[in-house]
């Protein structure tokens, strides 16, 4: 099987995963995590330098889940990558657990605690001019939520990165179009993004961030400018991959009952090898 | 003092790095920007984004110490020090500079009387008020070296020294018992120090043998010190260049009420914008002076 279907196959089990840990725990992020499953897989299985094994590596590439709501999808890359057990999955959100329904450091893998919006970008600008100054070659990925960039703080972040000239900090924006309330242009309207991006400094793409291999193609060569940020707007579907969740707000943090699970999965299960 | 310091030890520890919001000037940063500008970030009046960018090179190893006005930092940033740096537990140092009411005429939008409080009911952050310029500069030295989330808070204005060079007490977390005495105890915290000394000399020369506390460091506190003063002394009074709401005086008065009680009076900015006037004048006005100290001293004991 090629590497593209291979990797296509690996996302519709993390959904599945993710989903069945979200009903265990009767809570969750189920749209935005299945709107951000294809990047992650992309970043955590093809394109990031990472050890499993040694999670504090000093050389990893750094990733920070600024949406940290998408923190199912990311848990359970974790652990299947081998940060931490599988099992551990099933005490998410549980009394007591270090899977708190937001990443936290106490996770083997997780950098930074997120979940108030806004933070990441600026944390990675941290983490990016830190390799600069270390002379390390590692890059750092930052995931945000398109909601998210209602938040004054990230365009103080989106600053500095042009600022400091950080051309080893690649942005990606989970671009789903649906936050809490409805859509983004009738909450706080963002368009035009990609102008936005770019007049602060970002050298800004556009890709579908469900096609795999776009992704791939797109991240692998980055960066493609230098001394500049790069910025991904990753066109995305909220609940994508089952598609009574799909563009739906209500999803945004609803949890499937028993019922709404097993059809789910079943329609996941369709699209494997497809 | 505490620039001075930060820059001789940058120079052999290419590890810290000083991270300000338009503030270099304010903070007294210049040498440091001339002297290791590779050491030194700027971000521009953007308190957030300083403070998230100090715990993503914390987290990266390096030791960088946030330097701007204390009223700014302590309340815009707020969230980024309760998330980015205790929760995420990050090496990252904030440090606010002309806190209290050293801004003075310039009002309340330039004062910082809340930020003890506020900061204090983060877990995983220690809260640090120096006395005078020796406790300044040990303090510094212990923070390069002390691996952890730390808020510290310094004053503007020229304090009287407290200390001396040679005799410096300085543990994070263990106050400093700087006049030894059995009728009452005054507990002072950074400016309000020199006050509480000052009047303890006074009350000793009309026969009142006052015991006086520097609380520098009011997170974690030194518990054992304040039911120690409640048992022995029977009398408390704090004094804080703060809101009498959630700072030193509520820190003690915790203690004491839970473990020993005993009558206890806290002096400090009442519930309301402090009056417009220098520094002094605004410590004068609500009664942060030895003379309103001494008077309510021997009230107290009375």
């Amino acid at each position: 099987m090629d590497r593209i279907k291979v990797l296509e196959n690996k996302a519709i089990q993390i959904r599945k995963e993710l989903l069945q840990m979200i009903y265990n725990a009767q809570t969750g992020h189920t749209g935005g995590s299945l709107s951000s499953v294809d990047i992650l897989v992309v970043l955590y299985y093809e394109i990031m330098k990472i050890n499993p094994k040694n999670p504090k590596w000093e050389s990893r590439d750094r990733f920070v889940l600024s949406k940290g709501h998408s923190v199912e999808a990311y848990y359970t890359i974790l652990s299947d990558l081998g940060f931490f057990s599988k099992d551990k999955l099933k005490s998410y959100c549980k009394y007591n657990s270090d899977l708190i329904g937001h990443p936290n450091v106490k996770v083997a893998g997780v950098e930074m605690n997120t979940g108030a919006l806004g933070h990441g970008l600026s944390v990675a600008v941290g983490m990016a001019i830190a390799g600069k100054l270390n002379k390390k070659d590692y890059k750092v990925y930052v995931l945000m939520g398109d909601g998210e960039l209602a938040e004054g703080s990230i365009w103080e972040g989106a600053m500095a990165a042009k600022h400091y000239k950080l051309d080893n900090l690649i942005g990606i924006v989970d671009r789903n179009h649906l936050q809490i309330s409805g859509n983004t242009e009738d909450i706080m309207s963002l368009e035009n993004l990609r102008e936005k991006w770019t007049a602060f400094g970002w050298n800004t793409l556009i890709v579908d961030g469900h096609n795999i291999k776009e992704l791939i193609n797109t991240l692998k060569i980055m960066p493609i400018k230098k001394e500049k940020p790069h910025l991904i707007i990753a066109n995305t579907i909220k609940g994508k991959g089952v598609s009574f969740i799909e563009n739906d707000a209500k999803w945004h943090h609803k949890v499937p009952n028993q019922e709404q699970l097993k059809e789910a999965l079943r329609l996941l299960d369709f699209q494997l090898n497809k | 003092m505490f620039t001075d310091t930060l820059l001789e030890l940058a120079k052999n520890d290419s590890e810290i790095i000083a991270i300000t919001s338009d503030a270099r000037g304010s903070v007294t940063l210049e040498d440091f920007v001339f002297q290791l500008p590779e050491q030194f970030i700027e971000t521009g009046i953007a308190e957030q984004n300083e403070v998230s960018i100090a715990a993503g090179l914390a987290a990266c190893g390096k030791k960088p110490f946030v330097c701007a006005p204390a009223s700014f930092l302590s309340t815009r940033s707020l969230e980024q020090i309760k998330l980015d740096v205790a929760y995420s537990n990050t090496n990252v140092k904030i440090i606010g500079v002309s806190g209290g009411v050293s801004y003075g005429p310039l009002g309340s939008s330039h004062h910082s009387l809340h930020d003890i409080s506020a900061i204090r009911a983060i877990p995983g952050i220690s809260i640090i008020l120096p006395c005078d310029v020796h406790q300044t500069r040990k303090m510094t030295m212990t923070l390069v070296d002390y691996v952890g989330p730390v808020y510290v808070r310094m004053g503007r204005n020229t304090v009287p020294e407290v200390y001396s060079v040679n005799a410096v007490p300085f543990t994070l977390g263990k106050a400093n018992t700087i006049l030894e005495g059995k009728d009452l105890t005054i507990i002072g915290t950074g400016e309000t120090v020199s006050i509480a000394l000052e009047t303890g000399i006074l009350l000793r020369n009309k026969g009142i043998n006052a015991r006086v506390i520097d609380m520098h460091t009011i997170k974690p506190l030194d518990k054992e010190i304040i039911i120690k003063a409640a048992k022995e002394t029977g009398h408390i009074i704090t004094i804080e260049e703060h809101s009498i709401y959630g700072g030193l005086g509520a820190a003690v008065s915790e203690q004491v009420v839970q473990n020993f009680p005993v009558p206890m009076r806290i002096i400090g900015i009442p519930d309301e914008p402090a009056v417009t006037g220098s520094s002094d004048e605004v410590f004068r006005h609500y009664g942060l002076s030895v003379d309103n100290i001494f008077n309510v001293a021997i009230k107290m004991i009375d």
